[in-house]
């Protein structure tokens, strides 16, 4: 006789909720008129959005945790990186919103005819919209996904919308198309070493769920156990870009257009950190002498090697993709920690780094002259005096990703240098605290060459951001602002949440 | 024969689509590459589920069959689209983005 399985639809229901909602994107996309259709869609998305962040609020202290069969775990710390992933994807979709960053119809070839004549009849389409919200079910997945199947499944259901909306830029298409193969190919590539991995920790354990393979501990072949980590780690390293495997990330970031750059540094690291910390915490916390050391020394290459390269760049887009880089490699410090402070400092160093990162890309978004987004840094000389406000909420955001106190990026870096700190990790504390110093370097000559600096090139100008933008960047910046100077509130939940239950 | 050659089996094609993908400058073929490493991981999990006695791994197998498809619909579609652009496929000719 069977039984039909108990799934759990109540904690499932926010993933639900966007899901349904991107298929319901994907029809209005098929059947509805151009008139109105972007508003649907807007509509849809931040609809969905709002209800899954209401229901996560409504299911933050049940008392069963587990749905779908055991393969999804929604404990404390996985509600709170859901969260955080929605939040971001609320004020990255305002963003998004502007439509004019996108290519009016994907399918054309750059510079034809047929693409001169959608964009002249306004024939826009909006499957942005649909495969934004696929991306983010699969990113509000991946953190709390307990057994391989569904890790690697989340993966790439977060994954592939990424890598089509990387090449839909509407203005240097060659280059926008160009990062989504990088992006595909090595995404891809990487995802093969995360299901090989992944097949070598079945094999070692019996059995595909995290606590089993910690519980296996012992009692098996400790070279497939070996082989699963180093595998699933290489994996999953790719996609928070940590050195070695960081070469696709400057790339992409420039040439993805920048709403979307925007949405991918802020919610993938949340993501690919939520699934990190939960496999490495709960899946192989007993093989932590195997890893630690691995990880540790991955960590200082990564901040040493993001922020000495950040130095050397010429563009806006591939210097926040160095410093994403840098940030990636102190947040696994917060990872290497293991430890319930561990925890809470990544909580709260993801949820500042996503605030500051979008309000960041949302401002070079506004940079432009009369062919597009400037990135060019030599030609951002003095815009601080051109236009004083958006100069000042740029440097603002600058310091916050330096780590300058009283911004949300040193409360975060604090938190999580004092919680390796207690581990018991010297090494990595010295590391993080010299690279931060490198880094601030080179974003206070960015603020230097913004402010202090005459203005040459005239053609460069600020544009006048649409309502959207504009409610999207202030509401960030705003956040941000809060959580450096009165960090208390986010940082008491952030330590109430960090529970992993096994 | 024993199971563990599966395992060498498995190991051996997934090496052979790892240096293909380095190697090659086609991006159908790395594509390819990257498929066969999928394959090569679906063949280690269905060889575990034999050697743990347990269905685990064939279902996940199956899984992944249908991920890879998926993969491949993406995948295509971006490799056709730059095509149509570049007359090109070579990974080599897309180097517009700086290094």
């Amino acid at each position: 006789m069977l039984t039909a399985p108990s799934l759990g639809y109540l904690l499932l229901s926010p993933m639900i909720i966007v899901f349904a909602a991107a298929v319901i994107g994907v029809l209005v996309e098929a059947f509805m008129g151009k008139t109105h259709r972007a508003a649907v869609q807007l509509t849809i998305s931040i609809g969905a959005l709002l209800l899954a962040l209401v229901q996560l609020w409504r299911i933050r202290d049940l008392s069963s945790t587990t749905a779908a069969v055991n393969s999804v775990t929604i404990d404390k710390a996985g509600i709170f990186l859901q969260a955080t992933v929605v939040v971001l994807a609320l004020i990255a979709v305002l963003l998004i919103a502007d439509q004019e960053n996108f290519t009016a119809q994907a399918s054309a070839v750059p510079g034809s005819n047929e693409e001169a004549v959608a964009l002249l009849q306004k024939n826009q389409q909006t499957e942005i919209f649909p495969l934004f919200l696929f991306a983010v079910g699969g990113m509000m997945l991946f953190p709390v996904a307990t057994d391989l199947i569904t890790l690697f499944v989340a993966l790439e259901v977060f994954s592939l919308p990424l890598y089509l909306l990387a090449g839909l830029s509407r203005r240097r298409r060659l280059l926008s198309q160009e990062a989504a193969l990088k992006y595909f190919l090595l995404g891809a590539y990487a995802s093969a070493f995360f299901l090989f991995g992944a097949a070598f920790l079945y094999g070692y354990a019996g059995t595909i769920s995290l606590v089993g393979i910690s519980s296996a501990a012992g009692s098996a072949n400790e070279v497939f156990l070996l082989i699963g980590i180093i595998f699933v780690s290489i994996g999953l390293l790719f996609k928070i870009s940590a050195v070695p495997f960081h070469s696709w990330t400057p790339d992409v970031y420039q040439g993805a257009p920048t709403p979307i750059t925007a949405f991918m540094a802020a919610c993938t690291k949340v993501a690919a950190f939520g699934a990190l910390l939960r496999i490495f915490y709960i899946g192989f916390a007993e093989a932590q002498t195997i890893w630690q050391p691995i990880i540790t020394v991955i960590a200082i290459l990564t901040m040493v090697l993001g922020s000495v390269v950040a130095i050397a760049q010429r563009d806006v887009k591939r210097m926040l993709a160095y410093s994403s880089i840098a940030h990636a490699g102190f947040l696994l410090s917060g990872v290497v920690a293991l430890s319930k402070d561990g925890l809470a400092a990544s909580l709260f160093y993801l949820m500042a780094y996503g605030l500051t990162t979008l309000a960041a890309f949302g401002i070079i978004g506004l940079v432009r002259d009369s062919t597009g987004e400037v990135t060019d840094l030599n030609r951002w000389v003095g815009l601080g005096k051109k236009s004083p406000l958006v100069g000042s909420v740029f440097a603002f955001l600058l310091l916050s990703f330096a780590g300058i106190p009283l911004t949300s990026g040193f409360i975060g870096k604090f938190a999580i240098f004092s919680a390796a700190y207690q581990s018991g990790n010297i090494a990595i504390v010295v590391s993080g605290v010299l690279a931060s110093a490198i880094a601030a370097f080179f974003y206070i000559r960015v603020i230097i060459m913004i402010f202090f600096t005459d203005p040459v090139n005239d053609s460069v100008s600020v544009i006048i951001p649409s309502v959207k933008s504009k409610i999207s960047i202030s509401v960030a910046t705003v956040a941000s602002l809060i959580f450096g100077v009165a960090p208390s509130w986010l940082l008491t939940s952030a330590t109430n949440f960090a529970t992993f239950i096994k | 024969m024993a199971v563990a050659n599966y395992l060498y089996l498995s190991a051996i094609l997934f090496t052979i689509g790892a240096i293909g993908v380095v190697v090659r400058r086609n991006s159908i073929v790395v594509f390819m590459c990257i498929e066969l490493m999928l394959n090569a991981a679906n063949l280690a999990f269905v060889t575990f589920a034999r050697i743990n006695g347990n269905l685990e791994g064939q279902v996940v197998a199956f899984f992944t069959m249908v991920v890879a498809a998926c993969e491949v619909v993406v995948g295509l579609a971006i490799i056709v689209t730059i095509y149509r652009s570049r007359r090109s496929a070579s990974v080599d000719d897309a180097s517009l983005l700086k290094r």
